[in-house]
């Protein structure tokens, strides 16, 4: 197994590489640099245009930039912004990342969780006459012109039903003059969320150690989540940035909705192709003849394996992060990675935008491993030696 | 050693022999009337075929949503030949063309009263006539409405209103559609055409070549398209064709070579590719004979989804206005967006929902046929 792992990282790290290298290519091969996009300014010259390129170094050969970029890529320096000048990149990212990555995750979480329940049932109840038309949804959320559904939810729940704020990170004007920074308490909300999770995950896995039965262990189960989700409302609902706390969660929910359901669909359509192949199976049948109760043979035998695929759409879905998050940003003027990225490129900020795309990159490459590391723990039958 | 003799059926012709072919463009065959006849291997081969792709249909068109994807395929097609030939008998160039047409709505108001206090809160309309000194109260001018609502009669109808520009919907409706078949097909045609040549020569060969080509497909994989694609618009001009063919690349060399290479891996194992390198066969012979076609039918699947990925990425990019072509779906929405109507909603359905649902119908078609094939090739799936 730590052979494996270390072959594997040697190789994603020769691949990560030639993945900076490339884009880093990609991104000097576009036409102007950010000295050109001041041409328009009557009241910048000609030589103060070729200061800023000398300054930033754009006036050297290619390979020496390059080489440049790299060694300090690996030094932990990511450079300094072109266009928000004197802030660095790293920075910009650090704040950036953690909201793509909340909205992400909550929305491809939620979506996996429900995908999964209701692909498991329809599958289960199979030719039921609600079947047709969840799988008619399913495929219709799966194909939908994203940037246009987006849109249609935007105008629907934003503007006609008016619940849920259009667009943005926060309330600017509730914001003005007060006492909390909207990055910080973003970082204490994800950081409560986590330690609420893990209290979660933790008492799962004592409850399935001794709790006897199957009945009790999903009782006990329920019961914890509803302990878990009350301490963290109770929690915040006392804190004093209670109606900041309110402002953040409640600019969150729509786009999380948006492309949660977009991914709900492509979740449940995965999930009942891989149970009705798991359903033909010899074990199945094995389980009935046995006189297994159906609910045991769906949850844990049957799903429990079709639930190898999904997992492994669920990880490789983080390699699309910034991808998908480009349009559900800017959309949403959410500003995460993809609304950066965008505008890193639209100026030519080579900096930024190689460092967007690295982090990417990076998620990409774990994700990958993820999923291996993930097969194998699912089914014992792939496991690496 | 003595074998049997070979049944002899016509003395006439001792090379008539049931089973062996005369020589290698025909074989003999029985016919209906009980006697033997000579037919060409062509036809043998076209027979075996049409009977091949009978029972496929039979078994697609048991699938009813297949089978609603495949009548929406062929409404956006008839859409798609539709338009050069309104343009050439109906429609006027000048006003119906989806680029450069116009055609305005005029309605003629009478001006009632002259505003003095500039703190009135007054339309847009209104500022443009306070800022014409020439007119007073008592004239009479007329005013053109962008975008106009849709209207059915009258000397140049618009079944589907005008954009902000003054352009027919509908005109540009039915020229997008044209641009996004072409461009699903290119894109579709690149990606089977690299996927299934790479995943039979990886499979094949194995070794460094499906290593080299492999690590290539996990390269391509790491790089998410649509940031890519982006840059890449910024690098070149990007036309309709180059973008398919970027897309095509992309995908035939990431994803779906992977696919296609494990299952070619699996028909690499048969007996009968053995028996064909055995009999002689070339490494070439045994790819294009024996691998390629039993990859096909998962390359055909493959095409159909190509199409959707391909124009949804290609409305995604043209929704930012990244490419250089005329008019698009994305364009006809991203139009929408410059003007100010992206949170109209209803009130301008025709600027937002004609072209919205046009891109997520030919998706959904294309993907409900891919789901349907799905199910003719992989049996499994299909219900008990």
């Amino acid at each position: 197994m730590f052979k494996f792992l270390l072959g594997r990282l040697v190789q994603m790290a020769i691949l990560f590489v030639v993945f900076l290298s490339l884009v880093w290519l990609l991104l000097q091969a576009m036409p102007g640099d950010i000295s050109d996009t001041l041409v328009g300014n009557p009241s910048i010259p000609l030589s103060v245009r070729l200061e800023l390129r000398e300054s930033l170094g754009l006036s050297q050969p290619l390979h020496i930039q390059y080489l440049t970029y790299i060694t300090n890529f690996f030094r932990g320096e990511l450079g300094v912004s072109f266009s928000r000048y004197p802030q660095d990149v790293s920075a910009i990212l650090w704040t950036a990342l953690p909201r793509t990555l909340v909205l992400f995750l909550s929305a491809t979480l939620l979506a996996f969780w429900l995908g999964f329940k209701t692909g498991k049932l329809i599958a289960w109840g199979r030719g039921a006459g609600s079947e047709k038309g969840l799988i008619v949804t399913g495929i219709f959320l799966q194909t939908v012109f994203y940037p246009w559904f987006a849109i249609v939810m935007l105008w629907t729940f934003g503007f006609f039903f008016g619940w849920f704020p259009i667009g943005r990170f926060i309330d600017a004007r509730l914001w003005q003059g007060s006492p909390f920074n909207a990055n910080e308490i973003f970082g204490q909300m994800i950081v409560s969320v986590i330690i609420a999770t893990v209290i979660y995950v933790i008492g799962r896995y004592l409850i399935k150690r001794y709790a006897r039965d199957i009945v009790t262990q999903t009782r006990l189960g329920q019961g914890l989540a509803a302990i878990c989700v009350g301490a963290l409302v109770l929690f915040w609902w006392l804190h004093p940035a209670a109606v900041y706390v309110a402002d953040i969660a409640h600019h969150t929910m729509l786009p999380v909705m948006t492309l949660g359901l977009v991914a709900f669909g492509a979740t449940m359509l995965l999930t009942r192709s891989a149970m009705l192949e798991t359903l033909g199976e010899d074990y199945i049948l094995t389980a009935r003849a046995k006189g297994l109760p159906d609910r045991v043979i769906r949850d844990h035998h049957a799903a429990r394996n079709a639930m190898l695929p999904v997992t492994t759409s669920l990880v490789l879905a983080l390699a699309f992060v910034i991808g998908g998050g480009i349009v559900t940003e800017t959309i949403f003027s959410w500003p995460g990675m993809g609304l950066i990225f965008l505008q890193a490129i639209n100026v030519s900020d080579i900096p930024l935008a190689v460092g967007a795309l690295s982090i990417t990159g990076v998620l990409a490459l774990f994700g990958h491993l993820l999923a291996d590391i993930l097969y194998a723990v699912l089914d014992p039958r792939i496991r690496v030696a | 050693m003595s074998l049997p003799p070979p049944m002899a059926v016509d003395d006439n012709a001792p090379e008539a022999r049931l089973g062996a072919p005369a020589d290698g463009a025909s074989a003999l065959e029985l016919t209906d009337a009980g006697g033997l006849a000579k037919t060409p291997m062509w036809r043998i081969r076209w027979r075996l075929f049409r009977r091949s792709i009978g029972t496929m249909w039979a078994l697609f068109s048991e699938n009813r949503l297949g089978m609603f994807g495949l009548g929406l395929i062929l409404l956006f097609a008839v859409m798609a030949i539709s338009h050069p030939i309104l343009m050439a008998t109906v429609w006027d160039p000048g006003v119906y063309d989806p680029v450069n047409g116009y055609d305005a709505v005029v309605t003629e108001y009478t001006v009632v009263e002259e505003i003095t206090d500039p703190l009135t809160e007054i339309d847009l309309q209104t500022a443009r006539l306070r800022l014409n000194p020439t007119i007073k109260p008592g004239a009479v001018v007329s005013i053109p409405t962008q975008p106009a609502p849709p209207t059915i009669s009258g000397e140049n109808p618009h079944y589907l209103g005008t954009d902000a520009q003054g352009r027919d919907i509908l005109s540009q409706l039915l020229y997008s559609t044209r641009s996004a078949f072409f461009l699903g097909a290119v894109a579709a045609f690149t990606t089977v055409f690299i996927a299934t040549a790479v995943g039979a020569i990886a499979a094949y060969f194995g070794g460094w070549i499906d290593g080299g080509l492999m690590r290539f497909a996990d390269l391509i994989l790491l790089m998410p398209l649509l940031p890519v694609l982006i840059v890449l618009s910024a690098v070149f001009e990007m036309t309709m064709v180059l973008l398919g063919l970027i897309i095509g690349v992309l995908s035939g060399f990431g994803g779906v070579a992977i696919v296609l290479k494990s299952q070619a891996l699996a028909v690499t194992v048969k007996s009968y590719v053995d028996a064909a390198r055995v009999a002689g066969g070339s490494d070439w012979h045994v790819i294009f004979r024996h691998i390629i076609p039993n990859v096909l039918p998962l390359s055909f699947l493959f095409m159909m989804f190509g199409v959707t990925d391909a124009i949804a990425i290609e409305s995604t990019l043209s929704f930012f206005g990244l490419l250089n072509v005329p008019m698009t779906w994305g364009i006809m929405i991203n139009s929408a967006q410059n003007n100010g109507y992206l949170l109209s909603g209803t009130s301008f359905w025709w600027l937002l929902f004609p072209a919205g649902l046009a891109v997520s119908f030919l998706c959904f078609a294309f993907f409900l046929v891919g789901r349907g094939m799905d199910e003719v090739i992989n049996p499994r799936l299909r219900a008990r």
